[in-house]
């Protein structure tokens, strides 16, 4: 808590989130890409100077190339792969959100269900996977699936605590001008989880496109399907090194897009109230 | 059971010491005991008046909050009955009789000093145009009206009760029901809020009940204090501070002042004596 003015002054005293002046906000941008571009040249160097053939380790700029090169086809799989995590995150968060609010406000279903869903947690999808690749017959909607088991548990564990844990005076205050189950559910306990459900959205995303990814190289040995996954197999099986690295690449970049996306939204929803999201002054 | 001194409380049922008129709140034999048999409270008996200023002073386990917490309808009682006045055509009490002041400001972070003041008529469907001048003047008499739309954590912790506190008042209670509100906050605050909610009574046609620990306080607030022991919690004093209002900090000073606190802390004190005082 800030500290007390002894005299309240009759303007807002508006405590200034630390001031982000235009040099930190740079060094913020800076620093990593430096570090990143670092890196990048160091490997380079490596390669060039100790002559390093691609077939065990290809140089960036080999991996750029290849990328630019082979483009046109990695795009289909990168939209593929693109594609299945959203749905699933998507997925996940609706059944996550529906259900978590269920139990919340059933502790008897809760405590019927929840055994279900902690099995569905702790059993490792690669040793699920093969099994809804048997029972559902559309590739896609058995990818779908294994991705949504495992993006799904954060956000129903995280929907659960979330709603439950509304400022108890907050509920007596709601009880005492008779606030329907919706306007208390709407008002308090919606707001309340929010900070809960965007931690669990940030761990679902990534969750979401392992799944994913997991999900692809089990179907890939026998599917006949584009997704980025399925690219890193081919390649690998063709040893084709800077294919691999390059297919890599995107992976993981769409996983930066969906991170920092979360982390904007968070910014948003969150950032004008939460202390998760708002800087101390120091 | 001991005889109570202002034979407003009796073990066997209400004596009234006002008349039927006055009385807004009659609470008639209650007891509360916890799920876990604990006796939070035993054979309460009491006839609030309209227009009191009635301070619950004791030891914590006294049952003090329960007690406010039963007469605002959060919790049961065990036994007995609380009974509002039927007087002003309401058949029972209404929505918008009680203020509740808890003793954290128990704002929403997420929403606006406004948002936050609003919400009790948000909850009944007023609309946020017809409550717009209410909310206004709530926020105009704590002091805060430039501070609309700022968020609770931009304001101190004074701040933030004096939000908590036009949030109670929006509604145009008639009774004021208050928790300890000040119990977390430093001394200076603690006065200032005192004198607020001293000229909030003077203002309205209010009946407060305010609960705390601080025989200080409750003196300088107070025109009845009712002196509550513990385990099991009950009454064991009925003060009455006829000290005249306006009071400000000349009485807070005065030899008069002195003595009641003198007189009430004796009370209190008498409280802890035969129960083994373990801290």
């Amino acid at each position: 808590m800030e500290t007390m003015s002894t005299t309240e002054s009759q303007k807002p005293r508006v405590v200034q989130a630390a001031v982000t002046g235009k040099g930190e906000r740079l060094l913020r941008l800076a620093l990593p890409l430096a570090t990143m571009f670092a890196w990048l040249a160091a490997w380079e160097f490596y390669v060039w100077q100790q002559a390093v053939p691609p077939y065990i380790l290809p140089a960036p700029s080999l991996i750029l190339q290849t990328l630019v090169e082979n483009f046109s086809s990695l795009e289909s799989s990168l939209w593929f792969t693109l594609r299945l995590t959203l749905m699933a995150l998507a997925l996940a968060v609706l059944s996550g959100a529906l259900i978590g609010t269920i139990f919340a406000l059933s502790p008897l279903i809760e405590l019927s269900f929840f055994p279900f869903a902690i099995m569905l947690q702790v059993t490792p999808i690669i040793a699920i996977a093969p099994l809804i690749m048997i029972y559902v017959d559309s590739t896609f909607a058995a990818l779908l699936i294994c991705a949504w088991i495992v993006a799904f548990f954060p956000m129903l564990s995280n929907t659960v605590i979330g709603l439950r844990s509304a400022d108890h005076n907050l509920k007596a205050l709601f009880r005492l001008y008779r606030a329907t189950p919706w306007q208390t559910f709407r008002y308090l306990l919606a707001p309340s989880a929010l900070p809960f459900f965007m931690a669990g959205l940030k761990i679902a995303g990534g969750l979401a496109l392992i799944g994913a990814v997991v999900a692809e190289f089990v179907a890939g040995a026998s599917g006949r399907d584009t997704g980025l996954a399925s690219r890193i197999l081919e390649a690998s099986f063709r040893n084709e090194i800077p294919r691999m690295f390059s297919s890599l690449v995107l992976v993981s970049m769409c996983g930066m897009a969906i991170f920092m996306i979360n982390i904007w939204l968070s910014k948003r929803l969150l950032g004008y109230w939460h202390e998760s999201e708002i800087k101390s002054e120091g | 059971m001991a005889h109570q001194r202002a034979g407003v409380v009796t073990a066997m049922g209400i004596v009234p010491t006002m008349t039927k008129a006055d009385s807004l709140i009659r609470i008639s034999g209650v007891d509360k005991r916890f799920a876990n048999g604990t006796v939070a409270l035993r054979d309460l008996s009491l006839d609030i008046g309209q227009r009191q200023f009635i301070s619950f002073l004791g030891p914590s386990g006294c049952g003090k909050s329960t007690a406010l917490r039963m007469i605002a309808g959060l919790t049961a009682p065990s036994t007995g009955s609380i009974e509002w006045s039927k007087e002003s055509g309401a058949a029972s009490k209404h929505v918008h009789d009680i203020g509740f002041v808890f003793q954290e400001p128990t704002l929403m972070p997420w929403a606006t000093v406004f948002e936050n003041v609003y919400l009790p008529l948000k909850l009944v469907g007023t609309s946020r145009k017809a409550a717009q001048p209410l909310v206004e003047e709530a926020l105009e008499q704590v002091g805060l009206a430039n501070f609309a739309a700022v968020y609770p954590r931009e304001l101190s912790g004074g701040m933030k009760m004096r939000v908590s506190i036009a949030r109670a008042m929006v509604t145009r209670p008639r009774v004021l029901l208050m928790d300890e509100p000040f119990a977390a906050l430093d001394e200076m605050t603690r006065i200032k809020l005192n004198n607020d909610v001293l000229r909030l009574w003077s203002e309205h046609d209010l009946t407060v009940i305010f609960v705390t620990h601080s025989v200080w306080e409750s003196v300088y607030l107070s025109n009845r204090i009712i002196v509550m022991a513990a385990r099991p919690g009950r009454v064991v004093d009925d003060i009455t501070i006829s000290a005249p209002y306006p009071r400000d900090e000349e009485f807070r000073v005065s030899a008069e002042y002195a003595e009641y606190c003198k007189h009430v802390s004796k009370a209190l004190r008498s409280t802890l004596d035969g129960n083994d005082v373990d801290h």
